[in-house]
């Protein structure tokens, strides 16, 4: 092993209007071709793609992005809102991501979002399934059953980068890279405050699509979900549930993963990305 | 819709004796007494509270992360702050060195109804790594074909 290896990603930040304020979101890619969103899961940040941005075979046809939401990662609050208690929402998550590829002139990109990425990808396809050549949710439901309190998400009493961690740890699968494991968690001790619980805010409370899934055209633009054996909070149950009322939709469940596939076990994922990737491509040619 | 989905787990607990889940619970504190890097993540912990198996859980004094008294319960009049207590089944199917999905962790095994946490959970919440790690120190002994 030698230093000096430079990855071939490379990030920016654009400056997005959101709901009236300019973001200065930052954002990582790399690749050619058919431009693929790629959206990070609650109170992480887009270092969760990085494996995917640097996959030889991928890159070669899509240009692959992935970005830090408002409050994540390296992408700030907006300026108007430190101070105030951070809420994502059903229509502030879709704007921000429509705003995003907007900014960047991305021509109907492909959207692939895990977990809260995963929920909202269902709600691009009801609403503006016209505007991306396809659709791919990671760990996506129209709704699952809680599984704990996200008030102890944020209070001064409890370390909010520990908590965090240690309750999403179990949404890994067991036998995984331990290297991936740390990593994974690490994108959660260092979120910011409340930042986690805000997103559950969409999640929990304002996101769920029960009886609109079933208006979703894949005709229009297809529709691929994917989820862990090991995802106790989206289970394979929820996944399998919310693509039966979806005619057309393909539904996978992947083994030996969890609820972060693309972070806590690179090669296991890839094992079930490339064919639907290389479906996407095939459909282009028709 | 179309469904595509491998073998992979069973959602059925593995085989196991009542007896040998308690016993194996009973090795925790010499486990962790082995542990120092699971010991030092507790060491601003002092609680007392129930843990084990729903069938016989035991009373825990934890003292700067560290077991110092393990007795099982009832004890007259023994208060505690928190309680965390799964079946039998649950324990032998978590303590599996890769243990089927839906049974891997703690808080799983709340949602599917094989676990309950009451009480004052503040030491639970503030702790709660250090007792996904202290509750799975048995996979380490090999319960039930654990390796």
């Amino acid at each position: 092993m030698t230093g000096g290896f430079i990855e071939p990603i490379f990030g920016r930040y654009v400056h997005v209007e959101i709901e009236g304020e300019i973001n200065r979101i930052y954002f990582e890619e790399n690749g050619t071709g058919i431009p693929l969103v790629c959206l990070h899961t609650a109170g992480s940040d887009a270092r969760q793609w990085r494996h995917l941005l640097v996959d030889e075979e991928f890159t070669r046809n899509y240009r692959i992005i992935a970005f830090d939401m408002p409050w994540h990662g390296k992408s700030n609050p907006p300026d108007s809102r430190y101070g105030s208690e951070y809420r994502l929402t059903t229509a502030s998550y879709t704007a921000t991501i429509r705003a995003f590829c907007k900014a960047l002139g991305l021509d109907r990109p492909v959207v692939m979002g895990c977990s809260i990425g995963g929920r909202i990808v269902l709600n691009l396809a009801i609403e503006h399934a016209r505007d991306f050549r396809a659709l791919i949710g990671l760990e996506a439901a129209d709704f699952q059953q809680p599984w704990y309190d996200t008030t102890w998400l944020n209070r001064p009493d409890v370390h909010g980068g520990e908590v965090c961690a240690a309750l999403v740890s179990g949404l890994i699968a067991p036998d995984g890279p331990e290297a991936a494991r740390n990593e994974t968690l690490w994108g959660y001790k260092q979120g910011g405050p409340g930042v986690f619980k805000g997103d559950l805010y969409f999640y929990r409370v304002d996101g769920d699509l029960r009886g609109r899934t079933g208006g979703i055209d894949v005709n229009q633009c297809p529709l691929y979900l994917l989820t862990g054996e090991y995802d106790f909070s989206c289970t394979p149950e929820d996944t399998l549930r919310t693509a039966a009322g979806i005619p057309g939709a393909k539904a996978t469940v992947m083994e030996r993963l969890g609820h972060f596939p693309m972070s806590e076990n690179p090669d296991q994922f890839r094992r079930y990305i490339a064919p639907v990737l290389q479906d996407v491509i095939d459909k282009q040619k028709l | 819709m179309t469904t595509e989905r491998g073998g992979g787990s069973s959602d059925a607990p593995i085989p196991h004796s009542p007896d040998a889940v308690i016993a194996a619970f009973e090795a925790i504190p010499a486990l962790l007494a082995r542990d120092a890097t699971l010991t030092a993540r507790g060491r601003w912990l002092d609680v007392d509270c129930l843990l084990g198996p729903s069938t016989q859980p035991f009373h825990i004094t934890i003292r700067a992360g560290q077991i110092v008294d393990m007795t099982r319960a009832p004890v007259l009049m023994r208060s505690w702050r928190f309680a965390y207590r799964a079946t039998p089944a649950a324990l032998a199917a978590y303590w599996q060195s890769r243990p089927p999905a839906g049974w891997h962790d703690l808080l799983a095994l709340t949602k599917r109804g094989e676990a309950t946490l009451e009480g004052e959970i503040h030491p639970f919440m503030t702790h709660l790594q250090y007792f996904k790690g202290l509750l799975a120190l048995p996979r380490r002994t090999g319960l039930g074909g654990a390796s």
